[in-house]
């Protein structure tokens, strides 16, 4: 009696995650079919023909992708070493020194959380155009470090108050210098927590579209706009091996930090 | 405004270092703000001086001040605002919906292998970022994408019957397919750290999961639904991907009229205007949400 319920109550369970697991996963098989089909019509369900040659057309030397990813890549690099550069100071200063206006500057960290940025961007855009900076790397690079830097500076905070100040103080009792100190004893500590907005620094930038689009554009081509204009142009497979070649990543670190995104650790944010 | 967001404030105070280094060749608190200036110049420079000149650029007209891009932009653009505001709203409501639904599965649900499938489901678009979500969608909504080919393949319809769903309905699918994950994950955590007591002696008196769910669990949980709800509309506010992939025709947002103000017209002047009527949206909602919390608090 009891193994039939069971069963019974399986069906609405089946349908609800099904049905889920459609809606998820079935625009992102959509997404891989494109991918690989060759030839793809109305009214056929799946691809006529599979093939990988529009693979080789988008990675070939000439072709654009390499470029926008080559683009991209140091991009992201360049933004991750300012971010990152810049918050790791300054998070030390926000846990650990007395500040002046502590509560003022913590405000003005979270107002782009606060405030639609794309009239930021637009208005950037006009004021890099005076500088020459419209339609350069470091252009971009300057509007995605504007961005990731907000975050860096909130998580390299939260790791730098995350630390057992004994260990610091202990290094100091037996002679190291403030800089010494940091150096040998707080940054080794603090370094997952560093390392993890690094690389979410990283995916920001690799996957920012609008900053690029008013700033870098037509310019610095990255693969956002390079998936954009393939898109606007109705070629779906270039579109999407763009669009698969930005999922790879996201998805990598996703599975990397689930443990981080467990309920009880999330379950102090907004409270 | 959303200062009732994720906090650094609820780090630890910064006042309860006593001081123990007293041959510090520079007092504290300069070598404190030498740390954090480079870091506060670059979003100011970069964030506030742009949002500042957006508010003044929307009141800049042939060199002197005036109500004329307002005026031009309610003209050209009123039926793109209310379409915004219809799509951000229904969004809204279906984010907020979807997430309540399986973070109370997730914390409710009788069958651990259940709850497991739907924890490892439902995060996947979290980080599936917005220019692919728009790819993807565009090619699966479509009049002839995926998903209508699967619907004639099964038979529940013809051909000739399906129709695009490449307009306001695809964008708000778009962002509850790509939000919910979020705000499911912020609402999942606050309930896994309510007191189980009270929802375990509801149960034995009899009460049903799903009024437990309404009648206990959500109105502890509601500020952070209210905060990873506001926070979802900032970020709708600000997407110019998926409008611009998911529905080209008009009516559209305000986010792609002010893309098109500025690329077809050079014309920072309207595109300021909508610009500030997005700020003015934003900010309704986040005072809405302050004024309820202050009631409440009082």
């Amino acid at each position: 009696m009891s193994g039939l319920g069971l069963d019974l109550r399986w069906i609405p369970r089946a349908l609800g995650l099904g049905l889920l697991a459609f809606i998820i996963f079935g625009p992102l098989t959509n997404l891989v079919l494109w991918a690989v089909a060759e030839r793809w019509y109305f009214p056929h369900a799946l691809p006529l023909k599979y093939g990988f040659s529009y693979w080789v057309a988008v990675f070939a030397p000439r072709g654009n992708a390499t470029g926008s990813l080559v683009n991209s890549v140091v991009i992201a690099c360049l933004t991750v070493v300012i971010s990152i550069g810049l918050a790791v100071p300054a998070g030390y200063a926000l846990a650990r020194l007395r500040l002046p206006a502590r509560g003022l500057i913590l405000l003005t960290l979270l107002i782009p959380q606060a405030f639609p940025n794309l009239p930021v961007y637009v208005n950037i855009a006009r004021i890099f155009y005076q500088f020459g900076l419209n339609g350069t790397v470091l252009g971009v690079v300057l509007v995605h470090a504007s961005h990731g830097l907000v975050y860096a500076v909130w998580i390299a905070t939260a790791a730098f108050s995350a630390l057992d100040k004994e260990l610091e103080e202990a290094a100091r009792s037996i002679g190291a210098s403030g800089l010494r100190t940091f150096v040998d004893v707080t940054l080794p500590l603090a370094a997952p927590g560093l390392l993890a907005s690094a690389v979410f620094v990283f995916l920001e930038s690799l996957d920012e579209f609008t900053g690029t689009y008013f700033v870098g554009a037509p310019d610095v081509t990255t693969l956002p706009l390079l998936l954009y204009t393939a898109g606007a142009g109705g070629n779906y497979q270039i579109a999407s091996i763009t669009a698969l070649i930005l999922l790879v990543p996201s998805i990598a670190f996703m599975l990397v930090i689930e443990r981080f995104l467990r309920a009880d650790v999330l379950s102090k944010v907004g409270r | 405004m959303v200062p009732a967001v994720r906090r650094p404030s609820d780090l630890t105070p910064a006042d309860d270092l006593s001081v123990p280094y007293s041959g510090d060749p520079m007092p504290q608190t300069l070598l404190g703000l030498l740390l954090v200036t480079p870091a506060l110049a670059i979003v100011i420079l970069l964030f506030i001086v742009p949002l500042a000149s957006s508010i003044t650029g929307a009141f800049e007209v042939d060199g002197g001040h005036g109500l004329g891009n307002f005026a031009k932009a309610f003209e050209l653009y009123a039926n793109d605002m209310a379409f915004t505001v219809v799509i951000v709203l229904s969004s809204t409501a279906l984010i907020g919906l979807c997430s309540i639904a399986i973070s109370g599965y997730l914390t409710l649900g009788s069958n651990p292998r259940a709850v497991a499938i739907l924890r490892w489901l439902y995060r996947w678009p979290l980080f599936v970022p917005f220019i692919v979500v728009g790819q993807v969608l565009r090619t699966f909504l479509a009049k002839n994408g995926l998903m209508n080919s699967l619907i004639v393949e099964t038979g529940l319809l013809t051909a000739s019957q399906t129709t695009s769903f490449l307009d306001w309905r695809g964008i708000v699918i778009a962002f509850t397919w790509k939000q919910t994950p979020f705000v499911t994950l912020l609402l999942a955590g606050a309930m896994a750290s309510l007191d189980r007591s009270m929802i375990e002696s509801a149960r034995n008196l009899g009460a049903s999961r799903l009024r437990i769910l309404f009648e206990i669990i959500l109105p502890q949980v509601l500020p952070t639904l209210m905060v990873g709800l506001i926070l979802g509309i900032v970020t709708m506010m600000s997407v110019l991907s998926v409008p611009m992939m998911v529905n080209a025709q008009t009516p559209t947002m305000i986010t792609a009229s002010m893309a098109f103000r500025i690329n077809a017209y050079g014309d920072y002047g309207v595109a300021n205007a909508l610009g500030v009527v997005s700020l003015v949206m934003t900010s309704a909602v986040a005072w809405l949400y302050l004024r309820q919390t202050m009631r409440d608090h009082r």
